[in-house]
């Protein structure tokens, strides 16, 4: 659903380039710099995560790094801000279950 | 440790007038953001803003944007990006994360700008994806260029949902419906016009009752209100949607003024709990200053003027008088009464002044 290229009336979005990631195992296309939760739903994906206890699924919610209801998991690293985490080539995304696994690497 | 005259957190408009203006009073500047790009919630504002010449009218918010960053690059403010400001540590100094590395920053002022969150909505339903704040779905249409929903239900008449509803119409997406609790559309009617023309339905008396969907959003059930905004049984209403927005306020992030022991108090109009702070938008602390959507939600130019005032009181207290300081605090005070000046300002107004009212009591 990405409108470069599209007629904004106002906007223009720069030209991005296309690069490949991954959303648990399937290969996906993305824009380079975009968020991920922006190429996430570009690909038709809205839920990001499942709770903790019930398992319930979460997806984008206040969209600029706030809620933390979008969290997922990127190349191993849990609870990274999708909504505003930048794409790039390559990376390894998942689903997040629960709060994300204790002695995970985190950078 | 890093020493500096001025500590400004937050680069939306409030902190970027800060910047500006102590900067350009000589007072070495810091400023500090949590996001990778200066500019605030400016960027996702594609309307033009109303007001005078003076108050950027005709010009859109990302323009403005543009303009403030330009000014703050030219007076050579320091300016710290993907940057959190954690909290004031026991010597006084303020604990800010840059580059996954805390660094402690020793500041004379510190300027809060850190604006404001958006308020949500708890009903059956609300946590599936799908459901999401009108500023979720206005970010990544206007800034990203990715439509968050393509059908949706839009909650709230005020400013925000009704510009966000109009932006995302532009950008391709159809508003079924937009529902307002109360008896009457509470944004400016200009706003409303634009997409009541369009022939979206808006329901006054009417609020979001219900999220359906597996898994996803795809269903929602709205509802007549009665006068004490209790939905009315037997008026319920499924709309097929894939996206409910909710545009019901916002109220000031208020965590690092609380951790540095800013007195608070409570305004509704002005998004609920917020600091005390006197007409140089000094907080009961003195060496801290509150501006902007912090300091009560308003909107952009507010915040900008706010900001302003701030940083020219910071940098005088700092000893960065100039000629005509004094003066330039009172057109900004005189600025911030016409913002407020119409009709649909007067709460915010009268908030304002009780806000105001005690945080004159404290430098008494």
């Amino acid at each position: 659903m990405y409108l470069s290229g599209r007629e904004h009336p106002i906007v223009d979005y720069p030209e991005r380039k296309q690069v490949r990631f991954t959303f648990d195992g399937t290969q996906l296309m993305g824009l380079e710099g975009q968020p991920i939760a922006a190429a996430l739903v570009d690909n038709g994906i809205r839920a990001f995560r499942h709770t903790h206890k019930t398992g319930q699924p979460r997806g984008l919610f206040c969209g600029i790094g706030q809620c933390s209801d979008c969290v997922v998991v990127v190349n191993g690293t849990p609870n990274v801000r999708s909504c505003v985490t930048p794409l790039e080539e390559g990376m390894v995304i998942e689903t997040q279950h629960g709060l994300g696994k204790v002695g995970v690497r985190c950078e | 440790m890093r020493v500096t005259d001025l500590l400004v957190v937050g680069a939306g408009p409030a902190g970027l007038g800060a910047a500006i203006e102590a900067a350009r009073l000589g007072a070495k500047v810091l400023l500090v953001d949590e996001n990778l790009k200066a500019g605030g919630q400016l960027y996702k504002q594609i309307h033009k803003f109303f007001g005078s010449g003076a108050h950027y009218a005709g010009t859109r918010g990302f323009q403005i944007a543009d303009i403030l960053l330009g000014q703050a690059e030219e007076l050579g403010v320091e300016t710290w990006l993907d940057t959190r400001a954690l909290g004031l540590l026991d010597d006084g100094t303020v604990a800010v994360l840059r580059k996954g590395k805390v660094e402690p920053v020793k500041a004379g002022k510190i300027i809060l700008a850190t604006g404001a969150k958006e308020n949500a909505l708890a009903f059956p339903g609300w946590t599936l994806p799908g459901v999401m704040t009108a500023g979720a779905a206005q970010t990544f249409s206007n800034v990203h260029g990715t439509l968050a929903g393509k059908r949706i239900l839009m909650v709230g008449s005020g400013n925000v949902g009704l510009i966000v509803s109009y932006q995302l119409m532009q950008a391709g997406a159809e508003i079924c419906a937009l529902v307002e609790a109360a008896p009457q559309i509470t944004g400016y009617l200009v706003h409303a016009g634009k997409i009541q023309r369009a022939g979206v339905p808006v329901y006054t008396g009417h609020t979001v009752v219900e999220a359906r969907g597996t898994g996803e959003v795809e269903e929602a059930v709205i509802a007549q209100v009665d006068e004490r905004f209790q939905p009315i049984p037997g008026t319920e209403r499924a709309l097929a949607v894939d996206t409910i927005l909710l545009a019901v306020g916002l109220n000031p992030r208020t965590e690092l003024a609380a951790m540095f022991r800013c007195q608070t108090t409570y305004e509704g109009a002005l998004g609920g709990i917020l600091p005390v702070h006197d007409g140089w938008m000094r907080s009961t602390n003195p060496d801290i200053y509150v501006c902007g959507d912090l300091a009560g939600v308003e909107e952009a130019n507010t915040a900008l003027e706010e900001g302003r005032l701030a940083g020219v009181h910071a940098a005088c207290a700092l000893g960065y008088h100039g000629e005509q300081a004094q003066e330039k605090m009172n057109a900004l005070r005189e600025s911030l009464r016409s913002l407020r000046g119409g009709a649909h300002a007067l709460r915010r107004l009268s908030g304002k002044e009780r806000v105001i009212e005690k945080g004159e009591s404290a430098y008494v």
